[in-house]
């Protein structure tokens, strides 16, 4: 399936982490989780002990554990492949967290598009709850019940955003929320929830197998372990591979086998865009972070193409709520357009700039602060490569279209 | 530092706002908290009424230390904060804003309604948009729905705030509308994008009031009324409504709460009315024929035992209620008054003893009323409302449109010397006066009903026959109003329903009150679950937040203060008729009148019941055609 080197999850054994952390006091294990610096594998780097310790000092009567398995960031494809080999470690984590923070149900929300992963998960949740592993009494643990039910998804990306995501598991628009409060305090059904992404769930089942050192000795010094990464693009082995946080994207992209490469696009629509010169950034929180992908663009693409495309995505996907997303991206789609027709006049060219930072700076959540990312990276590193396109409706390039 | 002390510093949290340092209370909103330090914050998709949806992103600020700007009205302030309310980035962001919203604002402000009273026209201004970088459409490429008898939609207009939606789910709890789609695609719009009157809106106009641009209006009859009284064959009459005079002064650049009345009856006869008429007349008859009503069903309920005419009463006076229950409840309209509305009691009186008195030809007068109220335009199109032979009302004004007339005549309203009613039916009561106010139709009837009753005074069992306890802002309301020992004879009036009053002696009477469906919805869901109001005789229920006062036709804006100071307005209007007339709907001489001399048999008699009650339609959850 595309597994394209050695990932630590195929070596863990199921039911060695949840059995190490059903042996120890819940507060212990979120003190482990701490300490083994694991940081949110969905993109935003939230340090996870952080986030399961706050939801394990709020009080309440009802909490919930999330898997955000929405994974749609253009160009990623690492939770889908988890999910499909490793999933018992992903129940696990969950379980695991719903020890560590007093809550009693999981839910999976699991992307639209995944549902033919769907019938698998849920014959491996009934299995595990024959083999006690969920339900009431987990492993005999007397007094812990948990359980994980599925949600699936419908297709919107900002859904996986975790305040959009409870929204839309409440039943209402995918809309994402205000915060203050978090999900910590008040998440689902007003309730304390934490909501973690796939492969961080899954880390926290092999960091109670092999321990909290093992896995704060791998990476850099904010960035622990490992970080599975899904790489596609003008590359011969697309697929998704395990690097130790802190590898430079230069050998990334030479296992990957990148061809004639002009720039990688780090991180999705949302990303960033580093040009070769850069390549010898490193994949961390430290330094280029992201949520698992890996776009290679070779020399022969052209940027106005790719941003078109993403930006039509944006233009697509934003929830509506705020002005300046749901307009601000088409107006960025039209600029681009326009660019490509050789149609843009350097003052529009910075009102679009102004507009891209606003868009940063003003939007509500990480879809609208991230959608000018490529935009502004584009105009900052290949300014020359997008101006100065011949107009489209020009006499000689129609002719020579033509011919 | 003593207990006390560090309790009530606890609860305080020290912030700086553009340098100046202020403490708040622990979990105040950073939009209030800036606003009541003087600090100008613009909004857009913020309104006092409604829950804070943070969309617009006019309200943003920075706040020190965080990555983005913060949007200040859905900010607690928990800790301390250092602000900046004005900064390059949050000036260039709410620009921007402003400029991508009029990309797609398709319409002229200088022919627009809201000219003048448009929320993005104002913050265009104040932002200093002189240039539109990402265009301005020419041609509507939108939805513009005129199906409804009531509202306007016209979604070239709309800036996407959500303020209708959240209005309607959040005080009306119906939910006409709701976003759609996403991205660029997204939308408010109806279920399946049908036309509003057939998704149960009940044309309350609520979201009317709180749209901040001309997306939302109310059905305009100005061009028709302006026809008829340029018609010379015509007989244009007007009554008005006390909730509009109460507020009309706003659309003047007054403060809330100064009521027009009489100086309104000028401009109404400047622009050309025949005749001005007082609609609390008919408000009294209401209360004689509801409140007989009432009388009726408590016998018949409590001492024949006959359940046909179940308890409690509902109001029926207002047409919002009305569709909101035929909509919701529709088992339950037998608990529904069969008194009309104090408008088309009018309109029936009008076109018939009106007509015979002046020696009229009922075909030529031209009944318009001025209303609080964009529902009101709906009831005097529905096809029962016709016992005259004609339409009854022919044509509603809101207190919007009475303004625009007024203007459009070169009229100042503020400016104009007083003048009265006309008659026969000029004279009014303070209790038809507070059928503006939540409250107002259950104090106006528990006033005559226990006179009635008791043979006594109500100021000698309420001070100043001020009933208290009926009064308030509260959602839904409770009380129990108790009847002495002693009772009176049955007056004249009805004492062809009941042979004397000894069946209600020491019994206590309870009341109900709702205003805003939402919180008629609560009562009428535990009314039909048996629950704590089914235990009520009779209950007043208003479409709108605070009654009629807060009307979908009343002047925009609205807040709960100015609602409170036009409530405060029209009590003092009542106060007012102590000193110079009568303030109970029974001591009325034009009611007295007309039961001598046009409606002999009485109140709830057969001609009564021709003339002054109707029916209800059973509508449901039905989707389609009302
Ligand atoms: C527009 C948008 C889309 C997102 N999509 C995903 C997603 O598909 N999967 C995911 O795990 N996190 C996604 N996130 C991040 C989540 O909001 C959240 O931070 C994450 O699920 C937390 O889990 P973690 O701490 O384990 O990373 C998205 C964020 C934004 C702003
Ligand atoms: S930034 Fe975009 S996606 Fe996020 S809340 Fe605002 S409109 Fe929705």
């Amino acid at each position: 399936m595309n597994i394209r080197n050695e990932v630590t999850f195929a070596s863990i054994r199921p039911k060695d982490g949840l059995t190490a952390a059903l042996g120890k006091d819940r507060d212990v294990v979120v003190e482990e989780v701490l300490r083994s610096g694991l940081k949110g594998r969905g993109g935003a780097g939230f340090p996870t002990g952080v986030k399961w310790k706050l939801a394990a000092e709020a009080k309440a009567e009802e909490k919930y554990i999330i898997c955000n398995a929405d994974e749609g960031e253009p160009g990623t494809f690492k939770d889908r492949v988890i999910l499909a080999e490793w999933a018992d470690l992903v129940f696990e984590g969950m379980t695991i967290a719903g020890y560590a923070i007093g809550a009693k149900s999981g839910i999976i929300y699991l992307r639209g598009e995944y549902g033919y992963l769907r019938q698998a998960l849920e014959d491996k949740l009934a299995l595990r709850r024959t083999e006690g592993l969920l339900g009431d009494d987990v492993m005999g643990k007397k007094g812990f019940s948990f359980d994980i039910h599925i949600h699936m998804g419908c297709g919107a990306y900002v859904c996986g955003e975790e305040s959009a995501l409870i929204e839309s598991l409440e039943g209402k628009r995918g809309e994402s929320r205000n915060r203050p409060p978090f999900p910590v305090s008040e998440g689902l059904f007003g309730c304390p929830t934490v909501v973690n992404n796939v492969e961080t769930l899954a880390w926290v089942a092999a960091i109670f197998a092999l321990g909290p050192d093992w896995f704060k000795h791998v990476g850099t010094e904010k960035s622990s372990g490992y970080k599975l990464l899904s790489i596609s693009g003008d590359v011969a082995h697309p697929g998704v591979y395990e690097f130790p946080m802190g590898t430079k994207i230069s050998a990334i992209l030479k296992a990957a086998g990148a061809e004639r490469p002009k720039a990688a696009v780090v991180g999705g629509a949302s990303g960033i865009l580093v040009p070769a010169k850069d390549f010898k950034r490193a994949i961390c929180f430290e330094d280029v972070s992201t949520g698992g992908s890996i776009i290679v663009l070779s020399e022969d693409r052209d940027f106005l193409d790719i941003l078109e495309n993403f930006q039509e995505f944006f233009a697509d996907e934003s929830c509506g709520q705020c002005t300046i997303c749901r307009l601000g991206n088409v107006k960025l789609l039209e600029g681009i357009r326009l660019l490509k027709e050789g149609r843009c006049t350097t003052k529009h060219l910075q009102e679009l700039c102004t507009l891209g930072s606003s868009m940063r700076a003003a939007s509500k959540c990480g879809l609208g602060q991230a959608s000018p990312n490529m935009f502004l990276s584009i105009l900052q590193h290949f300014k020359g490569e997008v101006l100065g396109r011949p107009q489209a409706d020009d006499h000689f390039v129609n002719k020579r279209k033509a011919s | 530092m003593s207990k006390e002390k560090q309790k009530t510093d606890a609860k305080m949290v020290d912030i700086v706002i553009d340098d100046k340092k202020i403490s708040v209370p622990f979990g105040t909103m950073l939009l209030d908290a800036a606003r009541q330090n003087g600090f100008e914050i613009p909004t857009l998709c913020y309104h006092e009424d409604l829950s804070r949806a943070g969309g617009c992103r006019m309200c943003i600020v920075e706040i020190e230390g965080q990555r983005a700007l913060t949007a200040s009205c859905a900010y607690p302030i928990t800790a301390p904060i250092n602000v900046q309310t004005t900064s390059r980035r949050v000036r260039e962001a709410r620009k921007t804003t402003l400029e991508l919203l009029l990309s797609e604002h398709c319409g002229d402000c200088y022919s627009c309604v809201r000219n003048g009273n448009c929320e993005l026209q104002t913050l265009a201004k104040e932002h200093g948009i002189t240039q539109l970088p990402y265009g301005h459409p020419t041609e509507k490429s939108r939805v513009t729905e005129t199906l409804s008898p009531s509202i306007v939609r016209d979604m070239d207009k709309c800036v996407d705030c959500g303020r209708c939606v959240r209005t309607c789910k959040e005080l009306q709890g119906i939910g006409v509308f709701e976003a759609v789609e996403r991205g660029f695609k997204k939308e408010i719009t109806t279920f399946q994008d049908k036309p509003m009157a057939e998704v149960g809106c009940i044309n309350c106009g609520q979201c009317v009031n709180r749209c901040p641009t001309a997306a939302l209006t109310e059905r305009d009859s100005i061009e028709e009324i302006w026809a008829a009284i340029n018609d010379p064959n015509k007989h244009v009459v007007i009554q008005t409504a006390p909730a509009p005079r109460a507020a009309i002064g706003e659309e003047f650049g007054l403060d809330p709460g100064q009521a027009m009345t009489w100086q309104l009856n000028t401009a109404l006869r400047k622009c050309g009315f025949d005749k001005v008429f007082d609609t609390n007349f008919t408000a009294d008859l209401t209360i004689i024929e509801e409140g007989t009503e009432l009388i009726q069903r408590l016998y018949k309920n409590l001492v024949q035992k006959d359940a046909s005419a179940p308890l409690p009463q509902f109001t029926s006076c207002c047409p919002g209620w009305v569709k909101f229950i035929e909509h919701v409840h529709p088992e339950m309209l037998d608990h529904l008054s069969s008194a009309k509305s104090p408008q088309q009691m009018f309109g029936a009186i009008i076109k018939t003893w009106y007509a015979q008195l002046n020696d009229i030809d009922p075909e030529n007068i031209v009944s318009v009323s001025l209303m609080p109220c964009t529902a009101k335009k709906f009831e005097c199109n529905r096809p029962e409302l016709r016992d005259s032979g004609l339409k009854d009302v022919d044509y509603v004004l809101t207190t919007r449109e009475c303004a625009k007339m007024i203007r459009e005549s070169g009229l100042h309203l503020p400016s104009l010397p007083p003048s009265d009613f006309d008659d026969p039916f000029g004279t009014a009561t303070g209790s038809g006066v507070i059928f503006g106010n939540t409250g107002g139709v259950m104090e106006a009837a528990l006033r005559s009903v226990l006179e009635f009753v008791t043979g006594l005074k109500v100021e000698d069992i309420f001070a100043n026959a001020n009933i208290l306890p009926v009064r308030g802002m509260e959602g839904c309301r409770f009380a129990e109003i108790k009847v002495p020992d002693e009772v009176g004879p049955v007056p004249e009036l009805i004492a062809h329903l009941v042979p004397n009053w000894d069946w209600l002696k020491g019994q206590t009477v309870r009341v109900g009150i709702a205003h805003g469906t939402k919180n008629a919805r609560k009562i009428l869901d535990d009314v039909a679950a048996g629950g704590f109001f089914s235990t009520c005789h009779f209950i007043e229920v208003m479409a709108c937040p605070g009654g009629c006062i807060g009307g979908g036709g009343q002047p925009i804006p609205t807040s709960p203060a100015i609602r409170q100071a036009r409530t405060d307005a029209i009590y003092k209007e009542d106060m007012a008729y102590g000193a110079k007339s009568v303030r109970k709907s029974h001591e009325n001489p034009a009611v007295a009148r007309i039961y001598k001399e046009f409606l002999t048999e009485g109140p709830c008699s057969h001609k009564s019941h021709e003339l002054l009650h109707t029916s209800y339609w059973p509508r449901g959850k039905f989707i389609g055609s009302w």
